[in-house]
């Protein structure tokens, strides 16, 4: 219980001591508002995405790439980020299934559409990149990348200022288990674990079993991809991804164990990928994959936490802000021609040749 | 007078000093060494990275993306390639997030022939630096410069690349650095690590001063009005030479020192092309989607009819590598006779 008190930022006022469950066994001690809460988050996470579908199969998108699935692991993340800009607060480098995350750090439905949409008005990228590549400086998100892996030596950097910053804030990288398969993966292990100059980093990668078509047993000899931690004595372990509440504990255990000794952890979640790779092999559901969100809400209902009422707004409360967000979003502009120029440089200043 | 390490060494102290400089790292980059070529050395924000060019260009990438500032060296351009997909992401991310996030980082890497570097140590990497959008690309030819443009680099809030010609690094310039010491024996003393136990050694800097060398700001080394010749980095000393030869025979040549790849000083070309009506761009880099014949390309198009002759590109051969035996080397990349010839052969071209 001692690791559950423990402070990890903004987010955790949510756990009302008080109130705790007796179910430990069930729900880990957490408080029933916050059991409420990341099951809120992940309705949300679950609607919206369902929702970018959607657009794309009403032809109002180009592509979908998206994290349904990974609800029970995103989601937690989201809410034990210590959120804020600067070295000060905790760096998140994102995959592009990372919208669970994204919406339990306070994520607007609209601002998701507005990036799927190609919106002038998508404050991540203006309407020049893909759906779910979020970039919000607010929040120390940094800009999502259609290659995979890159993320993984970019985020040493981030956690190099931090650990000369001193403030305890730590840096997050998230990815698939494909993607492991690239240099930049052990580019990252090796250099958070270094003797005596290793990194507040928490090195994650959420295996759902496959790379676009191809699975993953035809591609790795390792037992667990966290292994490959452990031969940098990188502290690592193997956690139900699909499980909201041993995600969240191990979460705050580790980012605790970062904040504290200033090494790195690293945390293999084992999640569903319930669609397709993207839009690309048809956003299809997939079957015989655990839906995390529904196997959660079934245990909360069973369990009294949830009534099945409150449950049922949840998601029609969802699904119209769903529909009233892409609305919005139909109605405002998208990028206009001649801004093909901006923001090569800082400040705008001139990048075009034909004008040196 | 300082030779072209001794300038980056003093480039980065003073960026380290003023300018909140916080990293400079690579392979050996930091204590003993200093650097392959010592531009590093006595740094005190140098330290040394994994060997993994991928490791040091992300790191470099997130550093800059919390607002710190910072030099990485890649040992040598050879070695940059596997990098070329962070580079490009590097020189987008200000783009793909409207704005959002900058990069104040720079890259260094020695470039180019001309030490009998065999294959994987000869290559140029300008005319690849030139296709990536967002970066600031920039290449001294002495001294004075190269600490100008390094500090110009370091204080530019994109991307940047110092691309630092291997076969200059001990070589000196004719003009000082504000503050160095005129004696190069005392700058040595100073700053220029004791050969054997290094490990109380400590660098005494000289008192240098601010001094910036604007992107996009080429320099007339030689005045002329037959012919105008446009090259940086080494190759610049190799057309004043050949200028200097040819003057003694009756010609008159404007060279232009690039400094700045991109941004370029299209108006310091085009005022002498219209001066001159004929135009050689000299670069050692391969000579297939060279970054000289989009100069020329552009000569061509905006200055066609004022034109006395084609304009020409002297560049490396489009050969896989630079062979070790002179013989080769010599071969690829573009020699003092070439310059030489294709400046008179143009001079005596008529429309």
């Amino acid at each position: 219980m001692k690791k559950n008190e423990l402070k990890q930022g903004p987010k955790q006022n949510l756990k009302v001591q008080s109130n705790h469950l007796k179910s430990k066994d069930q729900f880990g001690g957490l408080s029933k508002q916050l059991l409420l809460q990341m099951h809120s988050h992940m309705v949300k996470a679950r609607v919206l995405e369902e929702r970018l579908i959607k657009i794309y199969r009403a032809g109002e998108s180009f592509f979908w790439i998206g994290g349904p699935g990974e609800e029970a692991w995103g989601v937690p993340l989201g809410m034990l980020a210590k959120k804020g800009q600067g070295p000060a607060y905790d760096y998140l480098h994102l995959h592009y299934r990372c919208s669970p995350t994204l919406i339990a750090m306070g994520l607007e439905m609209v601002d998701s559409i507005r990036l799927m949409m190609n919106r002038a008005t998508d404050p991540s990228t203006g309407g020049r990149n893909f759906s779910n590549h979020f970039c919000f400086p607010k929040w120390n998100i940094a800009p999502v990348t259609s290659p995979l892996e890159v993320q993984y030596p970019i985020a040493c950097g981030t956690a190099h200022v931090q650990k000369r910053t001193g403030k305890k804030s730590i840096t997050i990288v998230t990815g698939g288990d494909a993607g492991t398969a690239e240099g930049d993966f052990a580019s990252s292990l090796i250099l958070a674990s270094r003797k005596g100059q290793e990194l507040p980093m928490l090195i994650t990668v959420q295996n759902n079993k496959w790379g676009i078509s191809t699975s993953y047993d035809g591609q790795h000899g390792e037992s667990f991809i966290a292994d490959r931690a452990k031969g940098f004595n990188i502290k690592s372990r193997v956690i139900n991804g699909n499980d909201p509440v041993e995600t969240y504990l191990a979460l705050q255990e580790d980012m605790e164990y970062i904040r504290k000794t200033g090494k790195p952890a690293f945390i293999e979640a084992m999640v569903s990928r319930l669609y397709g790779h993207s839009s690309a092999s048809g956003a299809n559901p997939i079957q015989n994959e655990v839906d995390p969100v529904k196997v959660f809400e079934n245990k909360l209902l069973k369990a009294g936490v949830l009534k099945q009422a409150e449950c049922q707004k949840i998601w029609a409360d969802f699904e119209a802000e769903g529909v009233r967000a892409t609305e919005q979003a139909r109605s405002e502009s998208v990028p206009t021609a001649n801004s093909i120029w901006d923001h090569t440089y800082v400040n705008n200043e001139n990048a075009d040749w034909r004008k040196f | 007078m300082a030779n072209m390490a001794q300038a980056i060494r003093m480039a980065l102290h003073y960026a380290e000093t003023n300018y909140e400089l916080k990293d400079v790292f690579g392979q050996d980059v930091g204590a003993p060494l200093g650097g392959v070529f010592t531009a590093t050395q006595g740094v005190k924000s140098a330290w040394n990275s994994t060997l993994d060019e991928r490791g040091i260009i992300g790191m470099a990438m997130g550093i800059a993306m919390t607002g710190d500032r910072c030099v990485a060296e890649i040992q040598f351009a050879d070695y940059i390639f596997n990098t070329i997909d962070l580079l490009k992401i590097a020189g987008n991310t200000l783009w793909c997030t409207n704005g959002q996030y900058n990069l104040p980082m720079t890259v260094m890497t020695p470039v180019g022939a001309g030490i009998r570097g065999s294959v994987y140590h000869s290559h140029s990497f300008d005319a690849w630096a030139s296709r990536l959008a967002g970066w600031k690309i920039v290449m001294p030819s002495n001294p004075l410069d190269a600490y100008g443009l390094l500090l110009s680099c370091i204080l530019d809030p994109n991307p940047t690349m110092f691309l630092k010609p291997k076969a200059l690094m001990r070589v000196r310039g004719e003009e000082l650095i504000p503050g160095e010491p005129i004696d190069e024996k005392e700058l040595k003393n100073m700053i220029d690590a004791p050969i054997g136990d290094r490990s109380k050694w400590k660098p005494k800097w000289p008192k240098i001063q601010e001094y910036l060398v604007p992107f996009g700001e080429g320099k007339i080394t030689r005045s002329g009005d037959q012919i105008t010749v446009v090259s940086y980095g080494r190759h610049l000393l190799i057309c004043n030479e050949v200028a200097d030869q040819l003057a003694s025979e009756g010609y008159s040549i404007e060279v232009i020192d690039l400094r700045s790849i991109y941004p370029y000083d299209w108006t310091m070309i085009k005022t002498s092309v219209q001066k001159t009506g004929r135009v050689l761009f000299v670069n050692e880099d391969t000579e297939v989607t060279n970054f000289g014949e989009h100069l020329a390309y552009r000569v061509t198009q905006e200055l066609f009819y004022e034109l006395l002759a084609r304009p020409r590109v002297i560049a490396g051969k489009h050969v896989p590598g630079i062979g070790l035996h002179p013989h080769l080397e010599d071969a690829s990349v573009p020699q003092k006779h070439e310059i030489y010839e294709a400046i008179k052969d143009i001079c005596a071209e008529v429309p």
